[in-house]
């Protein structure tokens, strides 16, 4: 591949530098910086709040730069709250099983609406783009989910929300630039729709579908409002809704297997554990991912 | 008269014209697993996406649980005129605009400034740290950020705590209404800042660079390419996204607004989707909730078919 030169006007020198362009470039170095700083602060706090002491953290005034007597307390005792890993095991089910289903159909109907052949290609496209546009809202929605019996089951945190139609869009994208001649000589061959899909279609845009599917994934590891409006089983509660309890509601974190525990000053301790405890596992991750993440930006800039 | 002569010299390529039905037929007989698959796919958009929109008949009846959807009686408008003159109306306007405004202004233009200063950047290395900082807020979840952000707001939190370096007593800004709009749009600037400046850096490395030579050829200073040159070359990329912004300024999802506010900030927080899922899920209203939620989806996408008019017919850039 021919490597491009990058589109940034200070790479080439056109004459002599001036004093003022030297003068910005130390000041937008400075400043991005900053703002880095500023960015990633929040972050670093929180870390170092959870390994420090609770009522050393108490008394500090101004801010944190580093964890006040550097201790494990907080992570010791997170580790025997039971709610918070019982929701960790029903968010990692919703993660794998969701993300599954959430691919095989997407998969399949992107396929089917990259169909341009077939006669009513508009119409089943358009059924599914409309819904973008227009919903019929919560409260319908809420009735229908109850209605198929879904109302307090696991699977109510998937099953409506089984194919995202700009997901699809984005696979279908993808099925678009294969060429059509390899399609037609594999049917010549005497494959099928089937078979076709699988065999010549999908290998082809693996990119494509890791793209979907990490959006899948994230967005089931992020989500709450689906057990916020249709989980009423405290063991069904997914991490982001114990999250939300403990962190916006100022719930008591009930541990098990110590004395001093109810006090406010672990309550504020544990808080900052379990915010780094639920982060971490994606933070780990996020270099991995984050190419992946920008490249599906770029699919999506792409007008449908 | 030449097109006839062409048609009567290849009378063999002609196709006698199919009736619709045996189109049909034919087209269906070649392409059934594709109906099967796309039948099996829109059974979900139908239970999930069009019912739901069937279910929008609650809005304009009296739903009482025990008569079912079907069973209660029809109210007509009664619901939208019961809301538009009640005073949560204007209050949800007001705040819906706000926020959606100020967000307009600070959230959609930071990611464009951000990544014009990153595209001066010559060291590739301190580019790549800086957009790896920066993206990394927006894999927080949105419960977590919210979290961090109401802690450092606390009596006891960060910001409290600078402040009081300088001697200025502990404010709850979390409960002060004025700032709620603040909280919310700088909330999100931290989140999503380095994140919506992607899309912004990847039209800006689809300009020509021939474009930046002939400028400095023309006398042009680095400044003046950054304005002539990187500007116009990323325009319809910021007016396509503003256009979509623009499009939902009546629209917020509840999610953050309901992690954030409180009843002491109801009046400046509560917008059309929370007040929806107040009424409607915590209250119980549900006609009434409904009617509200319609009112503002139809606005939505008026306002989206009414923009994208005006922009394909000012700048030829339109979402379809």
């Amino acid at each position: 591949m021919k490597h491009r030169r990058q589109a940034s006007p200070e790479q080439w020198n056109y004459g002599k530098v001036s004093a003022g362009s030297r003068i910005f470039d130390i000041a937008n170095h400075i400043l991005l910086g900053l703002l880095c700083l500023l960015m990633v602060y929040p972050l670093w706090y929180v870390l170092c709040s959870s390994l420090s002491d609770p009522s050393l953290l108490m008394r500090h005034k101004g801010i944190l730069l580093f964890p006040l007597d550097f201790s494990f307390a907080g992570y010791e005792k997170v580790l025997n709250y039971k709610k918070l890993w019982n929701s960790y095991l029903v968010t990692f089910f919703v993660v794998i099983a969701g993300t599954g289903l959430n691919m095989f159909f997407s998969i399949l109907f992107a396929f089917v609406m990259s169909r341009r052949g077939i006669m009513w290609h508009k119409l089943i496209t358009g059924l599914a783009v409309f819904t973008m546009y227009f919903s019929g809202g919560m409260i319908p929605t809420y009735l229908v989910v109850k209605g198929v019996g879904l109302y307090d089951s696991i699977w109510a945190m998937i099953i409506p929300g089984l194919i995202s139609t700009y997901n699809c869009i984005i696979l279908r994208t993808a099925f678009y630039g294969i060429p059509d001649s390899l399609e037609e000589s594999a049917k010549i061959d005497g494959a099928g729709d089937l078979r076709v899909l699988f065999t010549i279609c999908v290998p082809l845009i693996v990119p494509s579908i890791a793209t979907v599917a990490l959006f899948y994934a994230v967005g089931h590891w992020n989500a709450w409002s689906a057990a916020l409006l249709y989980i009423r089983n405290e063991r069904l509660m997914p991490l982001q809704m114990v999250l939300r309890a403990l962190l916006i509601q100022g719930e008591a974190i009930e541990v098990t297997g110590g004395q001093d525990l109810q006090t406010e000053l672990n309550n504020m301790l544990l808080k900052y554990v379990v915010i780094v405890v639920s982060t971490v596992p994606i933070l780990c991750v996020y270099p991995f991912i984050q190419r992946f993440f920008t490249k599906g930006v770029m699919i999506g800039a792409v007008k449908g | 008269m030449s097109k006839l002569a062409a048609r009567q010299a290849t009378p063999a390529v002609r196709l006698p014209k199919k009736s619709f039905r045996q189109r049909v037929v034919i087209d269906f007989r070649k392409n059934w697993v594709i109906y099967a698959i796309a039948l099996v796919c829109l059974s979900y958009y139908f239970v999930f996406r069009y019912a739901p929109m069937g279910g929008l008949a609650i809005a304009f009846k009296n739903y009482r649980p025990a008569r079912g959807l079907w069973g209660s009686s029809w109210v007509g408008f009664k619901w939208f005129e019961q809301f538009f003159s009640s005073y949560y109306f204007p209050r949800l306007l007001r705040n819906t605009l706000t926020i959606n405004l100020l967000s307009l202004l600070i959230g959609s233009t930071l990611p464009i400034l951000l990544a014009l200063l990153l595209n001066e950047i010559r060291s590739s290395a301190y580019k790549r740290t800086v957009q790896t900082v920066t993206y990394m807020p927006h894999f927080v979840s949105l419960v977590v950020a919210c979290g961090i952000v109401l802690d450092m707001l606390s009596y006891g939190g960060l910001f409290n705590q600078i402040l009081g370096l300088f001697g200025v007593s502990p404010i709850l800004f979390s409960n002060v209404p004025e700032y709620f709009p603040w909280i919310y749009v700088f909330s999100d600037v931290w989140q999503n800042l380095g994140y919506n400046s992607i899309v912004y850096l990847a039209a800006l490395s689809a300009i020509n660079v021939e474009l930046f030579d002939a400028a400095a050829i023309d006398g042009c200073n680095r400044f003046q390419r950054v304005l002539h040159v990187t500007i116009p070359g990323i325009m319809p990329t910021i007016i396509l996204l503003l256009l979509m912004k623009v499009g939902s300024m009546m629209s917020i999802g509840y999610e953050k607004i309901i992690l954030l506010y409180n009843d002491a900030v109801l009046e400046r927080a509560d917008v059309f989707s929370s007040f929806v899922y107040r009424y409607g899920m915590l209250g119980g209203n549900y006609s009434y909730s409904a009617a509200v939620d319609l009112f503002n989806n139809v606005v939505n996408i008026l306002l989206l078919v009414v923009f994208n008019a005006v922009s394909r017919k000012v700048s030829d850039i339109s979402l379809w």
